[in-house]
């Protein structure tokens, strides 16, 4: 038998009690094992660290921001568009679409110094990175929900002799939203991936420069709150496609 | 009366022209306009594509076949013809009165005539007057059947083509379900050609009952119901002629199979 759910207040404090405990035994129970600070900050000095170098942090996290966004938007912007012409031209498919998902077997971190070594060191090349990183999951998936609408859905258009325009917008745009935001959601996280890769590989700017420099001059507690806002910057994304999810997928 | 349906050695598959797998073979079948025909037959018998091949979904590979008197495609784009399957097809991401409302939204360009917005009658007549504004998922499955007929019949289509609308259905709700079909046929007049599993179902609502064998699909049984009904096709179900004649289905049916 399966348990019997939790009360909605259970359902909240108790992850609320396990994060709780788990940061109290950071705070105090690594200290006292002997793990030293320049390795493991405790989180009341890496919370010091928003307080002490918050425009520091604030300077690094607007170009990851920006960067993020931009390549979010690009990338699946394209990799939507792409889906659409691939549905409606199946020959066009069947021809580039293996050596799309060849290009998607290409680890990111590989291809990354070729993007900067073409686009040079400024935004451009992490916006193109986040973009890569966004494209191939929605492109693949948007293709799964254009072709996602049963048999009978086709028939009845067809019945009521729907143009295929009228199918797309009526039907099979539709019938994609919900894959192509859960795609979206997974976007969200990427594209702040990509933009950190790209910072890494060649940038003085964002939170990825900054986990760099931070960890080559061994200040761990700046090191940990760029991860710690990396973070936030990758939920405050997928809070927003949840958001909009929510408003335009009501069943 | 003139006939809905008048296919003469009517041959379907599936398949180029050369390859094709035989569906149905050699059918010749009139359907009288305003009738009510049950269509019964193992699966695979080519009872869906008989129904598929008179909506214009699907073309025959010999033999002719019109449908009120002119071809399937001119009567599709007429939107002369209703279709309800069997899992009703409601989109999900639209109320129930904007499903009803489908027909008024795609396929206008092709058509001469224009529809009205019957949506709220309609819904009223399948019982569903307050349902308009709730999503698919928050109907029963009865209701679900209920506005994918209310769909069907917004054109006033002069032929309703139903492939196993109530297969997925209880035995209770299936009944209903058949009384308000059979009510729903007496008042519009429209020509119904009804697929079925159920022997009781079909003997029940049809005014005619055809059995289909399989592989390949032919015609084996052709009942005349009418005698054994009062008028307007009606019935006890549980009436020792209509029992009779379910029996002689059935006989017909383990026969095809």
């Amino acid at each position: 038998m399966r348990p019997a759910p939790l009360s909605p207040q259970l359902a909240i404090a108790l992850p609320v009690l396990g994060a709780a405990s788990l940061l109290l035994a950071w705070e105090y129970l690594l200290p006292l094992l002997g793990v030293p600070a320049y390795i493991v900050p405790t989180p009341t000095a890496i919370s010091g660290v928003f307080q002490k170098n918050f425009a520091l942090l604030m300077d690094n996290l607007r170009p990851t921001l920006i960067e993020a966004l931009a390549g979010f938007v690009i990338g699946n912007l394209a990799a939507v568009l792409l889906a659409v012409l691939f549905v409606h031209n199946r020959i066009l498919q069947a021809t580039y679409f293996p050596i799309v998902l060849f290009f998607n077997t290409i680890p990111i971190l590989a291809l990354s110094p070729i993007i900067i070594l073409i686009f040079g060191l400024g935004m451009t090349p992490k916006i193109v990175i986040a973009a890569v990183i966004c494209f191939f999951p929605t492109l693949v998936n948007m293709i799964r929900g254009l072709d996602s609408a049963s048999d009978n859905e086709h028939e009845l258009f067809r019945v009521l002799s729907a143009t295929r325009s009228e199918i797309f917008w009526s039907l099979r745009l539709p019938r994609a939203l919900p894959m192509l935001f859960s795609s979206l959601r997974i976007a969200s996280a990427t594209a702040v991936i990509g933009a950190i890769v790209g910072e890494w590989i060649g940038s003085d700017k964002g939170l990825g420069a900054l986990i760099i420099q931070a960890s080559f001059n061994y200040q761990s507690d700046r090191l940990y709150a760029a991860i710690v806002l990396s973070s936030c910057l990758s939920i405050v994304l997928f809070c927003a496609v949840v958001l909009v999810e929510r408003r335009v997928i009501k069943y | 009366m003139a006939n809905a349906i008048e296919a003469s050695r009517l041959d379907v598959g599936y398949g180029g022209r050369q390859t094709a797998v035989k569906v149905l073979s050699g059918l010749d079948l009139s359907v009288e306009a305003g009738s009510f025909l049950s269509i019964l037959g193992p699966s695979g018998c080519g009872k869906s594509t008989l129904l598929r091949v008179v909506a214009d979904l699907l073309g025959p590979l010999g033999g002719t076949i019109s449908v009120l008197g002119d071809t399937p495609h001119a009567v599709r784009s007429r939107r002369d013809v209703g279709f309800v399957f069997q899992d009703s097809t409601l989109l999900p991401w639209r109320t129930v009165r904007d499903n009803v409302r489908l027909p008024l939204g795609v396929g206008q360009g092709s058509l001469t005539r224009k529809i009205d917005d019957r949506s709220e009658e309609l819904l009223e007549l399948m019982g569903l007057a307050g349902f308009g504004e709730r999503l698919p998922h928050q109907l029963s499955g009865g209701q679900r059947q209920r506005v994918a007929i209310a769909r069907a019949l917004l054109g006033q289509p002069k032929l309703l083509l139903m492939d196993e609308p109530f297969g997925a259905l209880d035995e209770i709700t299936r009944d209903r379900l058949n009384d308000e079909l059979l009510n729903l046929w007496r008042r519009t007049g429209t020509t119904i050609l009804f697929v079925t599993h159920s022997i009781a179902e079909a003997a029940y609502l049809g005014e005619r009952v055809i059995v289909l064998a399989a592989n390949p699909g032919r015609l084996v049984k052709d009942l005349d119901m009418r005698p054994l009904k009062q008028d307007g096709n009606r019935c006890k179900r549980e009436d020792p002629a209509i029992v009779a004649a379910m029996a002689e289905l059935r006989a017909a049916l383990e026969q095809a199979s």
